[in-house]
């Protein structure tokens, strides 16, 4: 057993060191899908976020609640309330989505969305509230007083972008659900280790593995760096 | 001298509690005016409102005559600017920091050079342009954030507690650039501050805020000078004793204070009385020396402030003492913690509160 494991390692890195094109071919399309949908969270969850963190309003109270709650989602419900969407007898079927990349995206998005919304909402809270003050003080109109006070939380909203896209990449419930993981077409790095291990092929999945952790660390430690760069 | 800001009924409350309650005030142009009160008397507010960051619960504010409301209150805003207590700063370099509201107004990148480096001089920051800004110590910090608002060249600047929690030798820097700065552009000042002393070099007019009210408006002299039972309750008021007064063959009266304390007085008053000695009417010698003078405690010195010119002394002579003596007479007279010294001041030197 224990020359299996090694082995595994071994043609692993061979894998990856020859560039085999099977795992190429999945580990861009995992980038391409999971970068496309950390966008799309920040593209809806920034604007919310910053309600959140800036304006008090009735209710902001319970719309913070929902998103912290919704850090916890069991992703295989998701998965499959989106699955009942995406599919044909569902409410946006005949969009034909279903088994798709846009699926995953949109899934994926979705599932990260929480973790976007509260940590930046977290970020903006953290800044000292005079900045808002300081700002208009200095002859920043209402919005560009909100503008500073994002600037100086980019920090942590860079965080939590890194956050949600690692959170998306090593995504699997949802992604298995709404993608079905087709060769060649919506396989991603998640769900071909989980159905390559099952097949025996363990190498591969080894290889994959690696490059996922690789993906996240080389990722969580740049952005780390830059960061101290900058204060 | 023409009005710049003028304040009607102005009031403002969080919940149930007042904070400011019908304010009336005109800041004249040119003119260094104090808010001076304790923690807590609403001087912060007021000043917010002033700069356009906070709105009256009711009242309103006219700014050079025209009535302040959501149309023009961002061009008002650009003519006024505020220092905070508390250094605010842009977690950014010092040039950011100074450039922020030079952009905002639309100068172009040489002109904001030109600025930032003239006003970096003014507040002896030269060449500090690239520095973290939240890295300086904290007074360096305040003089950035005084810097800021001095590149803008706003009407109007508004100081809250300018030199509050910053050592004697960033707080003369400041006042000496508020003092020059108001005497070279004309710049309207307004300074909330706990600091007589600050009150009383700094500014033309001195408003009296107790309770969000204002209690007393004049110059530093006619504020600080007299007997005041308004002043009186200012917490900050420095020796202010309470006791038994009796009054004396000689017309005079003795208050016993506690510890066996006596402090004589020129009034005539008997009874439980209140009374304050200013801190620069008493005298300070290392022995005694004979004089008409009819007070004479020994002490040691248990703290000494130093105010640029002027030092404070807080004195322990069986009560505590605080008094103000030029620095040259400090370092003359070789004190510091622990000198044992004499203090003397006249019987006509306590003022009944």
């Amino acid at each position: 057993m224990g020359n299996e494991i090694i082995d595994g390692f071994i043609k692993a890195f061979q894998l990856i060191l020859s560039g085999d094109p099977t795992v190429m071919e999945i580990s861009g399309r995992s980038i391409l899908i999971s970068s496309s949908a950390t966008m799309l969270s920040v593209l809806w969850g920034l604007p919310v976020a910053s309600i959140l963190g800036l304006k008090r309003f009735r209710g902001r109270f319970l719309l913070k609640g929902f998103f912290n709650a919704m850090l916890g989602i069991p992703t295989v419900a998701l998965g499959l309330i989106l699955y009942l969407f995406f599919s044909n007898a569902g409410p946006i079927g005949f969009l034909h989505l279903l088994y798709s990349p846009p699926a995953i995206i949109i899934g994926q998005a979705i599932l990260i969305t929480p973790i976007t919304v509260s940590f930046i909402t977290s970020a903006i809270e953290s800044i000292d509230p005079e900045i808002k003050d300081l700002a208009k003080t200095l002859g920043a109109s209402e919005i560009e007083a909100s503008i500073a006070v994002l600037k100086e939380s980019m920090n942590g909203v860079v965080l939590a972008i890194t956050a949600s896209f690692n959170r998306a990449i090593a995504e699997l419930g949802v992604v298995l659900m709404v993608g079905g993981n087709i060769a060649g077409f919506t396989s991603v790095l998640t769900t071909t280790i989980a159905l390559e291990t099952n097949k025996g092929n363990i190498e591969l999945s080894i290889a994959l593995a690696i490059i996922l952790l690789l993906i996240v660390s080389v990722l969580s430690i740049s952005i780390n760096l830059i960061q101290r760069r900058r204060t | 001298m023409k009005t710049v800001i003028e304040l009607e009924n102005i009031s403002k409350v969080y919940g149930n509690v007042t904070a400011l309650n019908l304010i009336n005030l005109n800041i004249l142009e040119g003119e260094v005016f104090s808010l001076l009160g304790p923690n807590g008397s609403g001087k912060t507010t007021l000043l917010k409102i002033m700069a356009c960051i906070e709105k009256p619960t009711s009242g309103e504010m006219c700014f050079n005559g025209v009535k302040v409301d959501e149309g023009n209150i961002n061009d008002v805003r650009l003519k006024t600017t505020m220092v905070f207590q508390k250094t605010a700063l842009f977690n950014t370099s010092v040039y950011k920091n100074i450039a922020y509201g030079l952009q905002l107004r639309g100068y172009s990148k040489r002109e904001i050079d030109e600025k930032v480096k003239e006003v970096l001089k003014t507040v002896r920051l030269e060449g500090y342009e690239k520095r973290p800004a939240k890295k300086l110590s904290g007074g360096e910090q305040q003089r950035v954030a005084l810097a800021r608002a001095l590149a803008l060249d706003t009407d109007v600047l508004l100081l809250d507690e300018p030199t509050a929690n910053i050592d004697p030798k960033n707080i003369s820097i400041i006042e000496e650039v508020l003092s020059r700065f108001n005497k070279e552009r004309k710049t309207t000042m307004v300074i909330a501050t706990h600091n007589m002393f600050q009150a009383e070099t700094l500014t033309n007019r001195v408003a009296l805020l107790l309770g969000g009210k204002i209690a007393q408006i004049g110059s530093p002299q006619e504020i600080l000078k007299g007997p005041s039972t308004d002043l009186a309750s200012f917490a900050r008021l420095e020796n202010v004793f309470s006791g038994n007064s009796k009054i004396l063959q000689e017309g005079t009266s003795v208050i016993e204070v506690n510890d066996g304390i006596e402090i004589e007085a020129a009034l005539r008053k008997s009874g439980k009385v209140t009374v304050f000695v200013r801190p620069e009417d008493i005298i300070v010698s290392k022995k005694t020396v004979p004089s008409s003078a009819r007070n004479v405690f020994k002490g040691k010195i248990v703290e000494v402030s130093d105010f640029g010119p002027v030092v404070k002394l807080r004195v322990d002579a069986g009560k505590e003492f605080v008094v103000q003596i030029t620095k040259r007479s400090f370092v003359e007279m070789q004190l510091n913690v622990g000198s044992t010294v004499f203090l003397t001041f006249k019987a006509s030197s306590v003022h009944l509160i």
